[in-house]
């Protein structure tokens, strides 16, 4: 019998995790997460034939109405149940960025609006933006001088 | 055409994602951080651009697109502006995204009641 001791707990605790089922998540993911890109596909396609934008134009109404379909069904508690099927078949496409800003604004609405509505809307998407903007500020300004330069 | 590539991109992207939940236990926080971060350098060498001609919605409509439009806007305004046009330009293409995400985020919240 091998003893357990907080050091290398993690390690030999793995041996007795149950094993998650890797290919039938990923087969999942890949799915749904095919599937939701399919769908911004036909969005897109129709914006820019019934509504006439052009082809980089059309993806802003795309995300949009995305975002709102995710934060709808959020609301009525669909699309959690779809990310518990699909993990990040849901979680990757731009829908799972509106619903972790939805379902962490409604989790905490019982605190007020100012103070759990608006205050935790960021609670989960934020650090995306954060690391985002922080590596887009940065690449962008190596970019600049890396044009003067060269 | 169109449709098939959108599909297998975009869910290539998601099974990326399904691995590092899985395999390499991260929380979907670190995975969604590492994707925009990825979104933005591959967009530094020009990459993302080639991915969204070839595959359309399936790379404009993953996480990972976050970060090539914030990088982007950044650069638009930078060939403007000098290098204080990272700063104007780097909400420019995001800004439905996230304005449309905090309207309807708020306005769900108000409405409806929380489940489970």
């Amino acid at each position: 019998m091998q003893s357990f001791d907080a050091k290398n707990y993690k390690q030999q605790s793995k041996d007795y995790q149950p094993k998650p089922p890797y290919f039938m998540n990923c087969l999942k993911a890949f799915i749904v997460g095919g599937l939701i890109c399919t769908f911004g596909q036909l969005l897109s396609e129709m914006y820019i034939s019934w509504f006439g934008f052009s082809e980089k134009d059309a993806s802003n109404p795309t995300v949009a109405t995305m975002i709102l379909l995710a934060s709808l069904a959020t609301g009525f508690g669909v699309y959690d149940r779809l990310g518990q099927f699909a993990g990040a078949g849901s979680a990757v496409p731009i829908t799972g960025f509106a619903n972790s800003i939805t379902s962490a604004a409604l989790e905490h609405k019982s605190e007020g609006i100012v103070l759990g509505i608006a205050t935790n809307l960021f609670k989960l998407a934020g650090s995306v933006i954060v690391f985002g903007v922080v590596a887009a500020y940065v690449l962008g300004i190596i970019r600049y001088f890396w044009h003067l330069l060269f | 055409m169109e449709f098939f590539w959108a599909f297998v991109v975009g869910g290539g992207i998601c099974v990326i994602g399904q691995l590092l939940f899985d395999v390499a236990k991260l929380t979907p926080a670190h995975v969604m951080s590492s994707f925009v971060v990825a979104g933005a350098v591959l967009d530094a060498f020009d990459l993302y651009d080639n991915l969204i001609r070839f595959a359309g919605a399936g790379a404009t409509i993953p996480i990972t697109s976050f970060g090539h439009s914030l990088l982007h806007g950044a650069m638009d305004q930078a060939d403007d502006h000098g290098f204080i046009g990272v700063a104007i330009g780097i909400f420019e293409l995001t800004s439905t995204g996230i304005a449309t995400a905090i309207l309807f985020g708020f306005l769900v919240a108000l409405i409806f009641k929380p489940k489970g």
